[in-house]
């Protein structure tokens, strides 16, 4: 499903550069839930970015459901994250003068999908995540946990290729962290890709592979045994 | 364009804060509302102007004859000559592109004596000796019966045509007027028409008490002969009597045997460069009142921009994470666009609407309290408000195209990490 083959990146910080990412080897399978570890400056989050076509590489190959990803301009950009991608953040980052089952529409907005069906499917993943009750409910209103959970049904109404979450459980306590990565323990569970970045060991182990990140090359690729996040909850 | 959800959006970010954007709205409401302003005003001053030209036909000149102030060809200076009867032939075939030439002659004038008798009632008059031409020079309007015509000017009828003053002073309320006799200078006349003026300058009430009767008739009645006090002349459309005037009075110079260079023998008044010179103010004025209104307009659309950037701004993030979910950024252009073309455009009406109620109120009191001098119902005309709209769109354009473009200058990875 992913591919990428030797990937480079790195930023000018006025004379020197910073070379963050040193070559990056490695493939995702349909169905996979990735954890990305490292300690912070270990480029995970540079990674990310590119695979989320919010940042180019200097080098190398990204190949996404066999379509390679090169050339991009904004418009190009926009329109394969809308179609490939769906992006859960730390902060969620949800847009808050609209309610909760606008946020989940919005990718399906920019689908072009008719006002209806849109809502349609909207209310589906926000009933998928459990909040059907909250549809109308403005941001401000709802919990942390209620907050990711409209963000993860937000990042999967577009039927995605690949979900990407980064720190997704980073502004949450640990029982609403659990709950949350039970959800995309069951998402997985359909067969849709997950890429997490974290560096909480016990969210990593709740994925089915842990890769391990180092200054800007990959010092471990390990299958892991999942913990399932439910025998917490 | 006609989106329901990014109306609703557009409505949703400029009422999330009400204040800012009324005070933002004001800038533009005020700019279009002077404008408008502006420009009823002075059309208010060209309309009261204007008026005062009354209907006459403005491409018209008048001539008359003063003594002469050279002498020329065996003739001495301080000569009195008249124009004939025959100079009208004269010009109509040497000057071409004329329309009417019509001698006169006149009775009465000013601080005559009484010169008109109707049984026991008598007045002072303007009688005017007039071809039925006249009429499409000096308009009026036929209240009853018949202006002068051609059958009057060959057969020298006596028959008058007397003006709503006239009638008042001579006639009780219903007395029947057509067909009745008035005595001018002790000669009968038949009255056969009345008619009424337009003209609300100061002369209105002098323009209501004059006689017309034909210019043969007078000629004959009053002994005048050929003789032609003065002519009225109006040029075709298309051709100004300012630049045909120079040839008649050289042609009536040669005729009358007065020396070239005798400016003072022919008098004359032109009322098309009158009428042009007045135009040319109105046109400096009306520009002056675009330009000043147009300014004030600019400065309430930078307070647009300015403001779109702002909101721009704070809306960083948000722009951001939209960009991420993958909206195209020509989309997010667009959506800053027509905010600032929305603001634009609503406070742009408002100002209209207010500038329209307030010349509606301007002429009402206008009507309530009688006319003014040289200012008559002020008015914007249709085409300055579509170019007032026309420019207010084009502006909501220029106002947001910077901060539309500072919107999708930020990278979506820069602006998601902003705070």
């Amino acid at each position: 499903m992913i591919e990428i083959k030797d990937l480079h990146k790195s930023y000018k910080m006025g004379s020197n550069s910073l070379h963050v990412l040193k070559g990056i080897n490695f493939k995702a399978e349909e169905g996979e839930l990735v954890a990305i570890m490292g300690s912070s400056g270990s480029g995970k989050s540079t990674l990310l970015n590119i695979l989320g076509m919010l940042d180019v590489a200097d080098e190398g190959e990204y190949i996404l459901d066999g379509v390679p990803i090169k050339d991009l301009n904004e418009t190009k950009a926009a329109n394969y994250r809308n179609k490939f991608l769906g992006f859960i953040f730390q902060s969620f980052n949800l847009i808050n003068y609209k309610n909760a089952l606008e946020n989940v529409a919005l990718p399906l907005y920019y689908q072009r999908m008719p006002r209806k069906a849109r809502q349609e499917k909207a209310l589906k993943y926000l009933e998928l995540v459990g909040l059907k009750d909250w549809a109308h409910h403005l941001p401000s209103e709802l919990s942390g946990g209620q907050k990711q959970r409209v963000a993860i049904a937000r990042a999967m109404a577009a039927e995605p290729k690949v979900v990407l979450a980064d720190e997704l459980t980073g502004a949450l306590d640990s029982v609403t962290s659990y709950e949350v990565m039970d959800l995309v323990q069951k998402i997985n569970d359909q067969g849709n890709t997950i890429l997490v970045v974290t560096h909480e060991d016990d969210i990593a182990h709740m994925c089915k592979r842990i890769i391990h990140l180092k200054d800007g090359v990959i010092e471990k690729d390990e299958k892991v045994k999942q913990v399932r996040a439910s025998e917490y909850v | 364009m006609f989106n329901r959800d990014r109306w609703k959006e557009i409505l949703e970010v400029l009422t999330t804060n009400w204040f800012r954007t009324v005070l933002t709205a004001f800038g533009v409401f005020w700019g279009i509302l002077i404008l408008i302003i502006l420009l009823a005003a002075g059309k208010g001053l060209e309309n009261g102007i204007k008026s005062d030209f009354g209907d006459i036909a403005t491409n018209t000149m008048f001539m008359w004859t003063r003594s002469t102030t050279k002498a020329y060809e065996g003739l001495p200076q301080g000569r009195s000559f008249e124009f004939k009867i025959e100079d009208v032939r004269t010009i109509e075939e040497n000057v071409p592109n004329l329309r009417y030439i019509s001698p006169r002659n006149r009775l009465g004038g000013f601080r005559g004596g009484n010169n008109v008798t109707r049984g026991t009632k008598v007045g002072a008059y303007n009688v005017y000796g007039d071809y039925p031409e006249i009429i499409n020079q000096d308009p009026m309007t036929i209240t009853a019966g018949r202006f002068i015509n051609h059958n009057d000017i060959n057969d020298k009828r006596k028959v008058a045509i007397i003006g709503n003053g006239v009638r008042n002073d001579l006639y009780e309320k219903d007395e029947e007027v057509l067909g009745s006799y008035i005595k001018i200078q002790g000669v009968n006349f038949t009255v056969v028409g009345t008619y009424k003026k337009n003209s609300n300058d100061g002369d209105g009430e002098e323009g209501q008490k004059q006689i017309f009767i034909p210019f043969t008739a007078f000629s004959q009645a009053f002994n005048t002969g050929g003789n032609v006090d003065w002519m009225a002349i109006t040029a075709n459309d298309g051709y100004s009597i300012t630049s045909l005037k120079e040839g008649i009075i050289k042609l009536m110079k040669e005729k009358h045997k007065v020396h070239p260079d005798d400016t003072r023998a022919i008098g004359f008044f032109d009322i098309y460069e009158r009428y042009n010179r007045v135009e040319s103010l109105f046109g400096a004025m009306s520009f002056i009142a675009y330009f000043v209104g147009i300014l004030v307009l600019v400065s309430g659309i930078i307070g647009v921009s300015n403001i779109m950037l702002i909101v721009v701004k704070e809306r960083t993030k948000e722009i951001g994470i939209r960009r991420a979910l993958g909206e195209a950024p020509w989309s997010i252009k667009m959506q800053i666009l027509m905010e600032s073309i929305f603001l634009t455009i609503i406070s742009g009406m408002a100002g209209i609407i207010f500038g329209a109620l307030f010349i509606y109120g301007v002429n009402a009191l206008l009507d309530a309290n009688g006319p003014v001098d040289m200012f008559l119902n002020p008015s914007v005309s249709l085409g300055v408000v579509t170019a007032a709209l026309i420019i207010l769109m084009l502006s909501g354009l220029l106002a947001g195209f910077i901060p539309a473009q500072s919107a999708i200058k930020v990278k979506p990875i820069d602006a998601l990490r902003t705070e």
